[in-house]
């Protein structure tokens, strides 16, 4: 399968999806003007990861920060990857950023995923 | 000349660090977000009270944007928007300002009211609602800006609307987000 690997900008996060080496994560800022149009190809891949998955899939979420309407895609992604069996989250946040904190609880609750969450 | 003066006179006594008049887009928006970092960095702000200024910055910010495109290109309307920043010793105060049109105010006022209405939890619950049964608007948004604008900042939003004739009025909303 092909890997998605972008580079992270001011406004968009770091996308790495490399089902070959078992890496899946998105981090850094999610801002971007089209929050729908930037997160298409992500939900396409995974949509396509999901017909033939890893026995286990651990994604890692460690946003910096990102705008409403990238949460609502970021639940999209959640709900995505839902589908898929063995699927578990790791959700990093800052030590002291209990807004990013409580916006992984927030998703852990709207979706059936097993939630992980570290500091960093 | 004297307005320069003044104007500096004015920002001066209020206290703003940033204003901004003009055309908006998510270039610029940029552009002011990454002027406001630099500013609180100088300042040696916290990081946590950071990450809250700025984000409600960009939802304010990216608010305008998307509905700036509501005024035909040709209007005056359409570049005519403000944001401001101002930093007092124990709080930030966010500004934008931005013309609407009358029905768009009643239902901006009726919206914000709503929210203020809200406490955290009655906040919380209205994010979550919103968030798993709404898709994304043509423009874009997901209707959960000033939510997370009120739950971000623990404030309520602070708005006025002007009258501008025409069957326009001047929306002005203001978000503080106290450092301490």
């Amino acid at each position: 399968m092909e890997i998605i690997n972008l580079e992270g900008t001011e406004d968009t996060p770091k996308i790495l999806l490399d089902k070959g080496n078992g890496i899946f994560e998105i981090s850094g800022r999610s801002l971007p003007e089209d929050s729908a149009e930037f997160y298409q190809p992500i939900l396409d891949w995974i949509t396509a990861y999901g017909e033939d998955p890893n026995p286990e899939t651990l994604f890692t979420f460690k946003l910096e920060y990102f705008n409403t309407a990238s949460s609502k895609l970021i639940l999209d992604v959640l709900s995505a990857l839902e589908d898929i069996d063995g699927v578990s989250i790791d959700w990093y946040f800052h030590e002291d950023d209990e807004d990013m904190e409580e916006a992984g609880e927030e998703f852990s609750e709207l979706v059936e995923i097993p939630f992980e969450f570290k500091t960093y | 000349m004297k307005y320069i003066y003044d104007l500096h006179k004015t920002m001066l006594s209020r206290n703003l660090i940033l204003v901004y008049e003009g055309e908006f887009t998510q270039e610029i928006t940029k552009s002011v977000l990454a002027m406001a970092e630099r500013n609180m960095d100088s300042m040696g702000e916290e990081s946590s009270i950071k990450r809250k200024v700025f984000n409600v910055m960009v939802e304010c910010l990216q608010n305008i944007v998307k509905h700036s495109d509501d005024f035909n290109p040709l209007s005056a309307k359409r570049n005519a928007a403000i944001f401001i920043i101002g930093k007092e010793d124990d709080r930030y105060v966010v500004t934008s300002g931005n013309p609407v049109d009358t029905e768009a105010a009643d239902a901006l006022k009726k919206r914000i009211d709503e929210i203020n209405e809200l406490d955290k939890d009655g906040l919380k619950a209205m994010y979550k609602d919103i968030i798993k049964s709404n898709s994304l608007s043509n423009k874009g948004g997901a209707g959960l800006g000033f939510v997370d604008m009120a739950r971000k900042s623990g404030q309520k939003l602070e708005y006025d609307f002007e009258d501008m004739g025409e069957g326009f009025k001047f929306f002005s909303l203001t978000t503080t987000i106290l450092r301490f």
